[in-house]
């Protein structure tokens, strides 16, 4: 009975309309929407684009990491690798300073093309790892990953090796040059927003709800009839698309990209991003990528401010990560979730407390 | 082995044929047509014994790799570090005292005492979160690479080979005739041999610890089932604790042993780390046979790939990974 409840409020909650769910959101979601669409006019170009717009974008990997290991319990560490991938066929497909090998097609067929390939290159490694389960899915996409970021080192026919592409321009359209401040920090903006709004939809929508399921227990989902596995790769190829769709606006922000873009580095950190921010939540990603940057960038100042070694940034990471880890399992996401319910807690019983007469005579 | 035999007919004959090839390649004197399809037979004998004493260095550290997934669920991306760590400190210590053998003790006794530390007042508190056991070892990784880089820095290190095992060594294999009809004999690094006969005897040593000892017994029962050993009296903490501390320590002398003939530098954690999971994936996860299996595949691999197709050699093993998991997902050697 309490499932057949619990199923009637989900399908309700699936089919709720766009301004339903906007009217349920809390005071903390429109400060940051209204935040992020007046930000040019309060924010120096530095870090509207060094910081925020790149936020976003490794934002937006993460995002897709998320997605599977919050929802479907699969941890990849292929997502970064996918979006490497789509960053590098823009790099082939389109145009870059290698003319030898970039195909210099219009980017209104390279970027479609790089995403779809990527995509599938994402669900066809996805279809590989899911017939492991667990623990050793993360073992697996690690060494997938490698293998590329190998792969893009050594071969020089169609990734040009160690110094990868170079003078990649984002497209003119529409009268508009993507590549200024202004304009790429909307565009990055819109496809966060994009992205968010798809994860939510889908978490809500059957495929996610069953996906959830296959996440709890595969085995009572199998026994209702659900195709885990298929559930699982289908899982793989939505995330991949954004992972995909982040590494266009990744190479198209750094105009460049070479191995190290997708090195085991970078892979690892976006693992990190995710659970520092929360993988409970499809905003949580981007609140890991914001302060991630935000080390990236200032650590050094801050850590020779203190007096200490400004090369022990990567130290820093390792230890805030490790406490984010051991303390709270849900990252920032969690610690802000718990501090508002001690704060609605303390309130609740000070109200009681008023109710009842007011405690000592 | 006999069932295997039974088993599988077919496989049996493959590996066999494939053996008897190997052998009649390396004993036989090569005519100038295999020559000219194989390049010179020195080449082949050397990529040969080097993937395979590659191959011993890759089963001493995956194997603690291996142990300590199979018996606590803890996939160690820490492993890597651990290496290195062993590596450097090996490096320290037979700068110190000028002896090798010394460096390698001190090595695998400290970096097992790191392992200890590591399990009890790490992963003992989140027992069964893999997850979060392996979110924890990515954490140790990144902070033991940025202690190792601050304290070592970016330089390159060797350890010193002791004078006993330095220099080569005849082996009575012919890599070629002269004139006269005498034949050339294959030269081979003393220390790489050493090596290799090292590590067959600690793999059979741990063949044995493992399935002969009372202590193996219960190794094996935690890596079948873990709750039920804990419900029958077994103290299963202590067996983890001594679990943690052997894999750790393996990888502490492993990087000694890396350290005398490769090298020691920031990112060799990393490459270590990759090659061990590509090896227990291959091999199968959790079993020791498996490791083995898996490191002189994945060792063979590397050398003949760099010796008979340079550019894409990293990718040999990866693609041999890949195959592996197409067909067999849960490795060579695994039960299940």
């Amino acid at each position: 009975m309490a499932v057949a409840d619990l199923k009637l409020e989900q399908r309700a909650r699936a089919t709720e309309s766009l301004s339903d769910w906007l009217g349920r959101r809390g005071a903390a979601f429109w400060i940051t929407a209204g935040l992020l669409l007046v930000m040019p006019a309060i924010a120096s170009p530095f870090w509207l684009v060094q910081i925020i717009a790149y936020a976003m974008i490794l934002g937006l990997v993460a995002l897709s990491l998320m997605f599977l290991a919050g929802y479907g319990g699969i941890v990849s560490l292929i997502q970064m690798t996918v979006a490497g991938f789509a960053g590098y066929l823009v790099a082939i497909l389109g145009d870059s300073a290698i003319a030898q090998i970039s195909l210099k097609w219009p980017w209104w067929t390279a970027a479609p093309v790089a995403i779809l390939i990527a995509t599938l290159f994402g669900t066809l490694s996805g279809a590989l790892s899911v017939r492991t389960e667990g623990i050793y899915t993360i073992m697996i996409t690690l060494a997938i990953a490698s293998a590329f970021y190998y792969l893009t080192l050594q071969n020089y026919t169609i990734f040009n090796g160690f110094s990868g592409f170079n003078g990649i321009v984002p497209p003119v359209f529409l009268g508009i040059d993507w590549g200024q401040n202004l304009s790429f920090y909307y565009l990055t903006l819109a496809c966060a927003t994009l992205a968010y709004g798809a994860v939510v939809y889908v978490s809500r929508a059957p495929f996610g709800l069953a996906l959830q399921g296959t996440r709890d227990n595969p085995r009572r989902m199998a026994a209702l009839g659900f195709d885990v596995v298929a559930h699982r790769i289908g899982a793989y190829a939505f995330a991949s698309l954004i992972a995909a769709s982040a590494g266009v606006l990744l190479v198209w922000y750094q105009r460049q990209i070479s191995p190290g873009t997708a090195g085991v580095g970078p892979v690892v950190d976006m693992l990190i991003i995710a659970v520092v921010g929360g993988l409970s939540r499809p905003i949580g990603p981007f609140i890991g990528a914001l302060v991630y940057v935000l080390l990236r960038t200032f650590s050094l100042d801050v850590l020779e401010g203190l007096g200490l070694d400004g090369r022990r940034y990567q130290l820093l990471i390792g230890l805030g990560f490790l406490v984010i880890v051991l303390f709270s399992p849900d990252g920032l996401i969690g610690i802000w979730q718990r501090l508002r319910e001690r704060y609605r807690r303390s309130a609740d019983t000070r109200d009681a407390q008023m109710r009842s007469g007011g405690g000592s005579p | 082995m006999s069932d295997f035999v039974a088993r599988r007919p077919i496989w049996s004959l493959v590996i066999l044929v494939a053996v008897a090839l190997l052998l009649w390649l390396v004993f036989s004197v090569w005519t100038p047509g295999m020559e000219a399809a194989f390049g010179r037979k020195r080449v082949f004998l050397s990529a040969l014994f080097n993937g395979i004493t590659l191959g011993a260095l890759y089963f001493l550290v995956a194997s603690g790799f291996t142990l300590i997934f199979g018996l606590m669920r803890n996939v160690n991306l820490a492993h890597g570090s651990l290496y290195l760590f062993g590596g450097y400190l090996g490096y320290s210590i037979g700068e110190l005292t000028g002896s090798w053998l010394v460096a390698l003790l001190v090595a695998f006794v400290v970096v097992g005492l790191v392992g200890v530390l590591m399990q009890v007042f790490l992963f003992r508190w989140m027992e069964g979160q893999d997850l979060r056991q392996t979110l924890v070892t990515i954490g140790l990784s990144i902070i033991f690479a940025d202690l190792l880089l601050w304290s070592y820095g970016g330089d390159t290190f060797q350890v010193t080979t002791p004078d006993w095992l330095s220099g080569p060594v005849t082996l009575p294999l012919a890599v070629a005739l002269r004139s006269n009809g005498e034949a050339v004999l294959m030269t081979y690094p003393l220390v790489r041999i050493a090596i290799l006969v090292g590590a067959i005897v600690l793999g059979v040593l741990m063949w044995l610890a493992l399935n002969r000892t009372r202590v193996g017994m219960l190794v094996r029962a935690g890596v079948d089932d873990r709750d039920m050993l804990s419900a029958t009296g077994v103290r299963v903490q202590l067996v983890f604790v001594m679990v943690f501390a052997f894999g750790a320590g393996l990888a502490g002398l492993a990087g000694v042993v890396g350290g005398t003939f490769q090298s020691l530098q920031p990112g060799e954690d990393t490459r270590i780390l990759l090659s061990s999971l590509v090896v227990v994936i291959v091999g199968g996860m959790g079993s020791i046979p498996g490791a083995a299996v898996g490191a002189l595949i994945v060792g063979l691999a590397e050398q003949f790939g760099s010796v008979y197709m340079p550019t894409y050699a990293v990718m040999l093993t990866f693609v041999i990974m890949v195959v592996v998991l197409a067909i067999r997902p849960q490795g060579l050697a695994a039960r299940r």
